[in-house]
């Protein structure tokens, strides 16, 4: 009976978390309208719709398409910086992480606003250029990307590098060869996290985005506004896709880490 | 000439990318923020925001709301990362990660979600403008206050607890005076995570029918209108905010933190 309050508690929790989802999912497979009426016969209506309308179609690529270039650009500077900060002086590494925490406390209306300003209004730069809204997303997601790596270098044996110079390497190739390979676990998290939060981002997008250009954010704000039930009830259909990829990609990662863990544990024995 | 490939110099691009587009937009906002559109200096700008009684309630509203929020996802929140951190529970990893997992879908989707749910249930929701913003907010940042709180009730050292216990503390006592004080980092970690975001979110408010403006919405106002110099003394006192509550809870967090924003690998 001890046992029994906190489980209580947890489930709670659970169903304030996942009750919307599960029930827009369990409607976005139905003909109905609203969530909450009653149900009268099922239907993949909605998934058909997402795919055949070009609109949702061109958004949805749209903002994959942005989530991976951006966050691709992000990984290579992020890294970058880490590197060549992590054996900088003293000075120099310290402006460069104070610099890199700016948008990492900053709100992100105030990050996509500024830039706005700096490159739209002062500069001029056309937003049809995509270049505004590129940038944007590279400011929000490289700092990520350095946190990611930086651990990963602290934690690393600086004796290797020395030991490639020694034998011969030189400085580029004990670089390319030897440190950049332990750093991988460190990139590709960051690359992960610059992907999730480009996908979710929607201030920076809305400053700095072409009129003509929406990501899933921009779209999904812009469709409540409006009195279409096509496109409603279509986007319950691609909540439902992105929280079932979620959903695998959570399981996919975690049994890999586990297995990782696994073969770390043997190779220590 | 030929320049000796150095490893310090791989942070140039970097540096020289926040240089760019991360302090000198700052900069543009400030020189926006006192300056008018003919580019004279002013103080006008600053004068508006603090004689206007709505920009002041702006103001103050934003305040209510996101104190709010802050304290409903460190109520929810503290209980569910205590039971998951202190838990038997084998794989308590995999448990958290049924808590955090909504952290990775789009928060648009997630409020419209939510959105269907409340109009099932109460009908008309602009009738309830608040009390939906809050629930809407809690909804959307609940994982990132759930995430710092369990890291650092995790680290927590198990045998503190056992000498407070063996030294005679009750259970009450055990947790006001060790577990509680200990996890202060992550609370106000926690904090930070919400605080911010629960001020400036206006999307929120906008699709859950709340017409009141908060400090967000008044920044996007001013950029529909074209009105970048009232827009960059918003955004400029949003960062006067935002560097006080940094300095304030600098004094509190852990070092190697990155706001609770990991990816779980």
């Amino acid at each position: 009976m001890k046992k029994f309050a906190p489980v209580l508690w947890l489930c709670i929790v659970l169903c304030f978390i996942y009750v919307p989802i599960l029930l827009l999912a369990v409607y976005s497979f139905t003909d109905a309208t609203t969530v909450g009426a009653g149900i009268n016969g099922f239907s993949f209506e909605n998934y058909i719709n997402l795919f055949a309308n070009e609109e949702l179609r061109d958004m949805i690529l749209g903002t994959i398409a942005l989530a991976l270039v951006s966050a691709t650009i992000a990984t290579i500077l992020g890294t970058l910086g880490a590197v060549g900060g992590f054996y900088s002086k003293k000075l120099t590494k310290s402006m460069l992480h104070s610099a890199n925490q700016i948008p990492v406390v900053n709100a992100d209306i105030v990050t996509g606003f500024s830039i706005c300003v700096l490159l739209i209004v002062l500069l001029g730069v056309n937003k049809d250029t995509f270049i505004p809204l590129g940038v944007g997303h590279v400011v929000l997601c490289a700092p990520f990307v350095y946190l990611s790596v930086l651990p990963k270098l602290k934690q690393m044996d600086n004796n290797l590098y020395e030991a490639a110079l020694d034998l011969g390497a030189s400085p580029a190739q004990a670089l390319f060869r030897v440190v950049l390979p332990q750093l991988v676990p460190g990139i590709l998290s960051g690359f992960m996290l610059a992907v999730t939060l480009s996908l979710d981002d929607y201030f920076i997008t809305t400053y700095t985005k072409p009129s003509t250009f929406d990501t899933i954010s921009t779209y999904v704000v812009n469709a409540t506004k409006g009195g279409q039930t096509e496109i409603k009830t279509a986007l319950w259909a691609l909540s439902t896709l992105i929280f079932l990829i979620v959903v695998v990609v959570v399981i996919l990662m975690n049994a890999t880490s586990s297995k990782r863990r696994k073969e770390n544990k043997n190779a220590e024995i | 000439m030929k320049v000796r490939f150095n490893r310090k110099q791989l942070c140039i691009p970097y540096a020289a990318f926040l240089i760019l587009f991360v302090i000198l937009p700052l900069l543009v906002i400030i020189y926006y923020a006192f300056t008018n559109g003919e580019g004279q200096f002013t103080f006008d700008n600053l004068v508006a925001f603090f004689s206007s009684t709505n920009t002041i309630g702006t103001l103050i509203y934003s305040f209510a709301l996101a104190i709010t929020t802050t304290l409903c996802c460190l109520a929810i929140a503290y209980p569910t990362a205590y039971i998951l951190a202190r838990s038997g529970f084998r794989k308590k990893y995999v448990l958290l990660l049924l808590f955090i997992m909504p952290m990775w879908i789009n928060f648009t989707l997630r409020i419209t979600a939510l959105k269907e749910i409340l109009t099932a249930i109460e009908g008309n929701i602009a009738a309830y403008p608040f009390i939906n913003s809050v629930i809407g907010m809690t909804y959307d940042f609940l994982p990132f206050m759930i995430l710092p709180l369990y890291t650092s009730l995790l680290k927590l050292d198990k045998n503190l607890l056992e000498a407070a216990q063996d030294l005679g503390a009750n259970k009450l006592r055990v947790f006001m005076r060790v577990t509680l004080p200990l996890s202060v980092p992550g609370i106000i970690s926690g904090i930070t995570m919400v605080l911010l975001p629960s001020m400036t979110n206006y999307v929120v408010l906008d699709m859950l029918y709340n017409s009141t403006y908060i400090m967000g919405s008044l920044i996007g106002s001013y950029f529909n209108g074209f009105e970048w110099h009232s827009g960059s003394m918003i955004s400029l006192i949003l960062l006067v905010i935002i560097f006080i509550i940094t300095l304030v809870t600098n004094r509190f967090s852990d070092k190697d933190d990155n706001g609770g924003r990991e990816v779980i690998l």
